[in-house]
């Protein structure tokens, strides 16, 4: 078990290590930098020279990756142009955001799929059905699709703020309330189809499970079908569901970069796209350095997971 | 299911209408109207407010507030709708002053549905050619993965796994803004379709590989091996078409995928550059809340979206229901 969580680690390490250096590279590597963006093209030869200088974008892009990567080891991401700030700061404020997101997007779609799910998987009525064909419409609804429509909702009826995370003018003490308030909307938009997903597979799960040899026997000796739906069978019926907790991190963080930048909730993706668009290099390889690790934990955290129910898994 | 095959026939329309977008469309998609900027569609009457009966009409707008952008009916004029002029289907009379919009004018006073129709013919178009791309590189490093085993399927198993983990859409942002913003169409095709086949590969790789390897040790792959089959023929002939059903389920997923991030990529400005239309060109032109909030037809790039994920979906319900989670972005 040590040796495998070693090399597992080691994995995630590497991904981290790969994924910062690689984009930081390609950040690089295309035309024009931070610097001609910001003076745009009539700026003095001198004034850009002295401003690459104190950026260290004069130098070769294996110099500036050395240096990158010797301060890097030390804990020290370099400083973001864009925001004249250290990236060790900036992106670990930014990154709780989107994983607040997550979290709450997580959160919501296993209260609200679970308990659908396991409903519409060991019925047969009307009501199932209706649960099934509503998660099929979510299934389609990308993250991209669902913010748009809530804002779009949001905007036309005027309940709840749909851009931001605060408001501009907050009541002293209401603070919370406020920020409760804006993540409804970047929350439920992540939520939905996620939601819909764990309804589809739970349902799946329990349609099988109740027609399980033990689950029958039960039913057979006159437990009622509700027992045995909620007591006996939900159980064995979670593991699908608990499989896949890894690699929700990975859509949550794709779906969540959708949803930021169309309702400007700052985490991470809205960091990174703003970071692309104006060559803030060292910023670019922390946020991509960021989004690896989330995924890394991720898969470790199931995997690991894995590993201890089932032993067959340590390969 | 009644409710399914309404919905398989409006996604039957949005496809017909894609493929046949140059004679549906009554407008090039760069024809902008300076007068009519996010102009409300024109529904066609046959109905005049006398209670007379028509041919099919139209009622031309006017502007009412310049700033607001408001327009309001023309109702004492009338335009008549003609039938296969100008190379279009449908079109108005009188083009030049009532043209016949459908869905609405965008912000430079595009025709919404013409450039809906052309530009469902680029995300869809793209989607595709990514997907088969896809399908492609997949098939390829899965199958030999599969057949050959040893050090060569360890390594290439490696590498799957390593992209299967990378933050997908940070690394198609990462690789989409190397390049200058500005790109010729095509460029941007091709540089997005073989993204999207990257990302995508690892997925199909894993499975096709699976399902190889226990072919293999199947006595058919045995048989033909013993009458001489070389490599690449038991491959080729014997062994990939047995994983035609799970590719085919892949496909089903991995297409939507590619639409929504090509939305995705186009939304936030690095996607195809502005006159071209696609569905993501369209919803960045609409991307301010303030705007689609007053306007709400620039979202049908959004419904038409929906739609086709929605039936791409049906037609996956029942045979892989639970690997809705697997799509790469």
């Amino acid at each position: 078990m040590t040796r495998y969580l070693t090399r597992r680690l080691a994995f995630a390490a590497f991904l981290v290590f790969a994924v910062s250096s690689a984009s930081l590279v390609l950040a690089r590597l295309g035309e024009g930098d931070y610097v001609s963006g910001v003076l745009g093209v009539e700026a003095r030869r001198e004034t850009a020279a002295q401003l690459r200088a104190r950026y260290g974008l004069d130098k070769s892009i294996g110099a500036q990756y050395r240096d990158w990567l010797g301060h890097a080891l030390r804990f020290d991401f370099g400083n973001s142009l864009l925001y004249d700030r250290p990236v060790r700061d900036l992106v670990p404020e930014r990154a709780a955001n989107t994983a607040l997101l997550a979290v709450t997007a997580l959160a919501f779609a296993t209260f609200v799929g679970l308990p659908l799910g396991t409903f519409a998987g060991s019925r047969r009525n009307v009501l199932a059905a209706v649960i099934r064909a509503t998660s099929i419409v979510f299934l389609s609804l990308p993250p991209l699709l669902t913010s748009l429509a809530l804002v779009f909702i949001a905007a036309r009826t005027g309940w709840l703020p749909f851009a931001g995370i605060q408001s501009a003018s907050v009541a002293q003490g209401n603070g919370a309330l406020d920020f409760l308030r804006h993540l409804v909307v970047p929350a439920l938009a992540l939520a939905l189809p996620l939601a819909a997903v764990f309804e589809r597979l739970q349902a799946q799960a329990m349609g099988d499970t109740i027609g399980a040899p033990f689950a029958l026997a039960a039913l057979a000796r006159g437990v009622s079908r509700q027992r045995v739906v909620w007591r006996d069978a939900l159980k064995p019926s979670l593991r699908p569901i608990a499989g896949m907790y890894g690699l929700v991190i990975g859509t949550l963080l794709s779906g969540s970069f959708a949803v930021e930048v169309i309702t400007s909730w700052p985490g991470l993706g809205s960091l990174m796209l703003d970071a692309l668009r104006a060559r803030d290099v060292y910023l670019v390889a922390g946020c991509a350095g960021a989004g690896a690790l989330f995924l890394a934990c991720g898969t470790l955290i199931s995997d690991v997971a894995l590993a201890v129910v089932d032993p067959r898994a340590r390969e | 299911m009644p409710a399914s095959s309404s919905i398989g026939l409006a996604a039957a329309v949005v496809l017909v209408a894609t493929i046949g977008a140059p004679a549906v469309a009554p407008h090039r998609v760069d024809t902008r109207f300076p007068a009519l900027l996010n102009a409300p569609p024109t529904r066609p009457h046959i109905v005049a407010d006398d209670g007379t009966w028509h041919a099919p009409f139209i009622y031309p707008w006017r502007l009412a507030n310049r700033l607001e952008q408001r327009y309001d009916q023309d109702r004492s004029t009338r335009v008549a709708l003609v039938w296969w002029s100008g190379g279009a289907i449908v079109g108005s009379a009188d083009d030049a002053s009532a043209p016949f919009m459908l869905l609405g004018a965008d912000s430079f006073g595009r025709d919404v549905f013409s450039r809906l129709i052309v530009g469902g013919r680029t995300s869809l178009t793209l989607a595709l050619v990514a997907a088969l791309g896809a399908l492609a590189l997949g098939g390829i490093v899965g199958g030999c993965a599969g057949y050959l085993g040893g050090a060569v399927d360890d390594g290439l198993m490696r590498a799957t796994d390593f992209v299967m983990v990378l933050p997908a859409i940070y690394v198609a942002l990462a690789l989409r803004a190397v390049l200058p913003l500005v790109l010729a169409p095509i460029t941007v095709f091709a540089l997005l379709a073989a993204i999207f086949a990257i990302v995508g590969a690892p997925f199909i790789a894993r499975g096709v590989r699976a399902i190889v390897r226990s072919e293999r040790r199947m006595e058919y792959a045995a048989a033909a091996q013993a009458l001489g089959a070389s490599d690449t023929r038991l491959l080729a002939r014997h062994l990939l078409p047995a994983t035609a059903g799970f590719v085919a389920v892949e496909l089903t997923m991995l297409v939507p995928a590619f639409i929504v991030a090509e939305a995705t990529l186009s939304y936030v400005g690095l996607g195809f550059p502005d006159p071209v239309a696609s569905w993501g060109t369209m919803l960045h032109d609409a991307a301010n809340v303030s705007v689609f909030a007053d306007f709400p037809w620039l979202l049908s790039p959004a419904v038409a979206m929906f739609l086709v994920v929605l039936a791409l979906n049906l037609a996956l319900q029942g045979r892989a229901q639970s690997r809705h989670i697997q799509r790469p972005m």
